[in-house]
């Protein structure tokens, strides 16, 4: 790859790494895109938190129904199979490991999988939390998708988070514009990069990067 | 024995000063606009509130909150483009917020109902909403131990009631709705449509009428009940 990812490329390559037959939650903003690169043969299932299974794509015209949204509050549609429970039941799902995979944004990863992504811990910010904590306790895999870099070129994958947590040790993978980064027991692997190379990689960021393979 | 308002402010009467109110709704789907209007016009004061967010705009909880009759809320994602008026009580030191991960405050309000003192959970863990908790590391992963959120009234909204007060919900607007009514002193219940005891399918009542005391109907525009008839 001779250049960096678009976030339309970046979400059909992780759209491209659910397995087949997998229940997956897709957080709000960058992550929702992934499922507009999930095909009918993967027959992924999506959660929404406030309680449903098989949701369907956004809801337009005539299918806007005030009864169903998502957890972002945008109408969406119901697909065939598709199951309604309450929060309790939803968030049970969740906690549970029943969830595949969840795909969320970050203000920041460490090298050991901590997520930072509700709080920016400003004092004047008014601390909102929702879901958040919920989906990076729960899935059995959790994958983020964000911008590597912040606009000062500082790398958003970190020895430590400075930003409050959101979980600890929970992140597997995390999907950037320039590389595919996989947190496990040995430290952070980068799976493959993008417009760059490793050595160029390496050298942009604060943290022991290892090889694939 | 259940009670069937006629209007929505006879089935708020009841409420006093003081009181914890359990309000169901995630945005738009499932809140219970009418009771939260006739809540405000009653005029109960230092009000606990325990919904998920904080207000929207400028109507229901919004304008309970604009009111001054909320001394605290309890919630997990107060802070929306449109919660200007939570902001600015928030701001002025006039509110209190108990800030919950949302899955926590979904489980506290079951456990409330289901007679839990309390349960140890991994979400939250090693965060700040997680200090001065008890913590205790369960088959090796850390786990906060959260109580019960019990609630002196609940607001709900559901699509139909029948006369003994089973309710069936509507997609995504049930989500609080069935846990809240378990974990309330007293529940009330605005509902779309009431029908006769037996029409609704007993294999499809979602909240069982054992936990519901009060049910008004207040036409919303959603006009089709959920009577054995649909659902065959």
């Amino acid at each position: 790859m001779t250049t960096t990812l678009s976030r339309e490329q970046l979400a059909r390559l992780v759209a491209g790494d659910i397995a087949p037959g997998s229940f997956v939650n897709l957080g709000i903003g960058q992550p929702t895109m992934v499922s507009n690169f999930l095909t009918p043969a993967q027959h992924v299932t999506l959660h929404t938190e406030n309680g449903m299974l098989g949701m369907g794509p956004e809801a337009v015209g005539d299918q806007i129904d005030p009864d169903l949204i998502n957890a972002g509050k945008i109408p969406v549609t119901e697909l065939p199979g598709a199951s309604y429970f309450h929060h309790a039941d939803s968030f049970a799902i969740m906690r549970g490991g029943h969830l595949d995979v969840c795909v969320l944004g970050a203000f920041q990863v460490s090298t050991t999988g901590d997520l930072a992504n509700w709080h920016t811990g400003a004092p004047d910010a008014i601390p909102a939390v929702g879901g958040a904590m919920d989906l990076a306790t729960g899935a059995k895999d959790v994958y983020v998708m964000m911008s590597l870099f912040t606009r000062d070129g500082t790398a958003k994958l970190v020895p430590a988070c400075t930003y409050p947590l959101t979980g600890v040790g929970c992140v597997t993978r995390v999907y950037t514009n320039e590389a595919v980064f996989l947190i496990d027991d040995d430290g952070v692997r980068v799976r493959e990069t993008f417009g760059l190379t490793f050595e160029e990689l390496a050298a942009r960021m604060e943290i022991p990067l290892l090889r694939a393979g | 024995m259940l009670t069937i308002a006629d209007t929505a402010e006879q089935a708020v009467a009841d409420i006093t000063d003081g009181s914890t109110v359990l309000i169901g709704g995630f945005g738009p789907a499932g809140q219970p606009v009418e009771l939260i209007e006739a809540l405000l016009e009653q005029g109960a004061r230092e009000l606990v509130v325990v919904n998920n967010n904080a207000g929207n705009g400028e109507t229901g909880l919004a304008a309970l909150i604009g009111a001054g009759r909320v001394r605290k809320i309890i919630c997990s994602f107060p802070r929306q483009s449109d919660s200007q008026i939570f902001d600015a009580a928030y701001r002025a030191g006039t509110i209190e917020l108990e800030l919950v991960p949302q899955g926590n405050l979904a489980e506290r309000i079951r456990a409330a109902g289901a007679g839990i003192g309390g349960f140890f959970t991994p979400t939250g863990y090693g965060t700040i909403l997680a200090e001065g908790k008890e913590t205790r590391i369960i088959n090796g992963r850390g786990h906060v131990f959260e109580t019960p959120i019990a609630g002196d009234v609940a607001l709900i909204k559901a699509l139909t009631a029948d006369r003994v007060g089973n309710l069936v919900y509507r997609k995504t607007a049930r989500n609080f709705g069935p846990i809240m009514a378990a974990a309330a002193g007293k529940s009330i219940v605005q509902v779309s449509t009431i029908v006769d005891t037996g029409r609704l399918d007993p294999e499809n009542v979602v909240t069982p009428g054992i936990y519901v005391n009060t049910i008004v109907q207040i036409n919303t525009g959603h006009p089709e009940p959920a009577t054995m008839e649909e659902n065959q």
